[in-house]
């Protein structure tokens, strides 16, 4: 135990049913399970103040500048403004413009699109990747691996704004450095300004950007994997089956549930991302919208640019849209996939 | 290892090294490659960038340029101020409140934990334009503080839910023995509170780089040159100098360095604050 004072013999590391059999009757109240009838009865007769105390600054500053600016953006969505600035209730007006308008469709499916392509590479590209060098990492007869474990998540470490500038001074090219790069191994004629063309910069940025957080996937599985017991996997080695066949129906049935939650955190971090696309396209994400992403629609329908003034409900309109569209993969991974997913404790 | 004897051939060995040095290449060059190439002329820069700086190539004008022509020490404190403060409240009170859900037990208490752990999954930005209008309403626009009470806020969800995993699994004995003593509530949470300590690294790590790398918030709540942050300042004075290569690479590198030195240090903690954090969620 942590102090080595718990000669308790009711606790258990699970933690959840402490107390229940406790006969001191001072902390029958504590733990979030089911305290003894009696004990919760007499402690319910006494308001305790400090109960209040403890939770009242975080549910305050939480609620302020969370909970109430989320659902007052929600509200808003329903809302237009005037010239003057005076709010009136529209109903789904907002909505319908965003998604049929000749000005305002284009480019919201063209956002909602290119999100859904981020969030492709990024599935088929970093995930993989990182599950690849996580169960490279693990291996336990490997020398240095805590070094390429601290290298591999450094980009991650580093802000996208920094990340951005110096890739896109590296695939530049006035400062030709991907085509010398490239020309170590003779693919120079394949060398273009990947970042300036329609077709390819949207790629090249979810490249970038899973070149910086392959950390996180890579992290997640790798804790995932050394959690396994070897007893497992010696059986199954002992029983002749090949390393294939050991990672894919031993140790990847056994981090299913790792990957579910790699998949949300991608998704709702690719569909929030802004910072990549501003830094490197600037605020018109070009070149034509090309790289537009739902974050970078939303900053500038709210915050205006040089060729149109903000629109702070048509803003959160698109924030709402993003919204839902969040909660509704939350509610599939959670539905769905943790449902139909085992968690197997050992 | 005899455990792992599949995979430990000679061959496969030296693939599995290959992958690893190759991928840990891959992620160190660009960073390198700014490095040092921001100590070079702009000749250099341009003639050679591969190389990395000699006696004859070797210059800092980019550098001279940036702390000349932006408040670089302006922008790391006005960075390292909203971090440390935001990180300072968020573990102060995420503590508490995960000590209340944790330790007491009390009519709500599981929708209070539910309603709290609503933000761990919904990305506050999408609040902003209301957050920019209660700033507004405040008068906490171009304020630190503004920036101070929404990383707070947003870093509270996932501190919580971390937190009250950890303090859930300590002992009864020391909290009984406190309350036995006549010790009142608020002293048994500070005699506690030590015991978390591996928590903290866990939350840092969560609740930190995101604050010390946000562009967004700066960007719309406090762009003013007063209370400009490091990541922001960056990005302004990038998109200000971009044809100063010397100045760019410089600006480039002076973002990158405090992070890469803290994170060398820290490294250790760091990986097993993310490696504890997620095995608890």
């Amino acid at each position: 135990m942590i102090d080595g004072i718990n000669h308790n013999p009711s606790f258990n590391t699970a933690g959840r049913k402490v107390g229940f059999f406790t006969s001191d009757k001072t902390r029958g109240y504590s733990g979030m399970s089911k305290a003894p009838p009696n004990s919760q009865y007499k402690q319910k007769q006494k308001f305790r103040t400090y109960i209040l105390v403890f939770l009242a600054p975080a549910c305050l500053v939480y609620t302020m500048f969370m909970i109430y600016p989320l659902l007052s953006s929600l509200g808003l969505s329903f809302f237009t403004a005037d010239k003057a600035g005076n709010e009136s209730f529209t109903g789904f007006a907002n909505f319908i413009k965003l998604m049929t308008d000749d000005l305002w469709a284009p480019r919201f499916w063209g956002a909602l699109w290119n999100n859904v392509k981020f969030f492709i590479v990024h599935s088929l590209v970093q995930n993989p990747v990182g599950l690849l060098l996580a169960s490279l990492l693990v291996n336990q007869s490997l020398k240095g691996r805590t070094t390429f474990r601290t290298i591999l998540f450094l980009p991650t470490t580093l802000s996208v704004v920094i990340v951005g500038f110096a890739w896109q001074l590296i695939l530049s090219p006035l400062w030709g450095v991907a085509e010398t790069g490239m020309a170590l191994f003779g693919l120079e004629k394949y060398f273009l300004p990947w970042l300036g063309l329609e077709k390819y910069a949207l790629t090249t940025l979810s490249l970038v950007s899973v070149w910086q957080f392959i950390g996180i996937p890579m992290m997640l599985f790798y804790t995932g994997l050394l959690g396994i017991p070897h007893e497992l996997v010696e059986a199954a080695t002992v029983d002749g089956a090949s390393g294939w066949t050991v990672f894919w129906r031993i140790k990847f049935i056994l981090i299913l549930p790792i990957v579910g939650i790699v998949s949300v955190l991608t998704f709702v971090g690719n569909f929030n991302a802004f910072d990549l696309v501003y830094t490197t396209q600037g605020v018109l994400a070009g070149p034509d919208y090309s790289t537009d992403l739902l974050g970078n629609l939303f900053y500038r329908t709210f915050f205006g640019h040089q060729l149109q003034l903000g629109n702070p409900t048509m803003g959160a309109t698109v924030a709402t849209m993003m919204f839902l569209i969040i909660l509704a993969f939350v509610l599939l991974y959670t539905y769905v996939w943790q449902r139909r997913v085992t968690s197997y404790e050992y | 290892m005899k455990r792992r004897k599949y995979n430990s051939g000679p061959a496969s060995r030296v693939i599995q090294y290959l992958t690893l040095i190759l991928f840990s290449a891959l992620a160190l060059f660009p960073i390198l490659l700014v490095i040092s190439n921001s100590f070079k002329t702009r000749k250099a820069i341009f003639a050679s960038p591969l190389a990395f700086p000699t006696p004859e190539t070797f210059s800092l004008k980019g550098y001279n340029t940036v702390l000349l022509r932006s408040n670089y020490f302006s922008y790391f404190g006005n960075s390292i101020i909203v971090t440390l403060i935001s990180l300072a409240l968020i573990i102060l009170f995420g503590a508490m409140a995960a000590w209340a859900l944790s330790e007491y037990k009390f009519k709500g208490n599981k929708y209070l934990g539910l309603y709290l752990a609503l933000g761990i999954m919904i990305p506050i930005r999408l609040g902003t334009v209301a957050i920019l209008r209660l700033c507004v309403s405040l008068g906490l626009v171009n304020t630190l503080l503004a920036l101070i009470l929404v990383y707070t806020a947003q870093g509270l969800p996932l501190t919580i839910f971390i937190m009250q995993q950890f303090m859930i699994q300590i002992p009864s004995g020391l909290k009984d023995a406190g309350r036995v003593d006549g010790a009142t509530e608020y002293r048994i949470f500070f005699l506690i509170l030590p015991m978390v300590r591996p928590a903290l690294a866990t939350v840092a790590v969560f609740t930190m780089m995101p604050i010390w790398n946000d562009l967004w918030f700066p960007l719309i709540l406090a762009p003013s040159e007063g209370t400009k942050t490091l990541i922001l300042g960056a990005q302004m004075f990038l998109g200000q100098f971009v044809t100063d290569w010397n100045s760019v690479l410089s600006a480039l590198t002076m973002a990158i360095v405090p992070v890469i030195i803290l994170y060398i240090i820290f490294s250790k903690q760091l990986i097993s604050g993310l490696t504890a954090g997620s095995i608890k969620s």
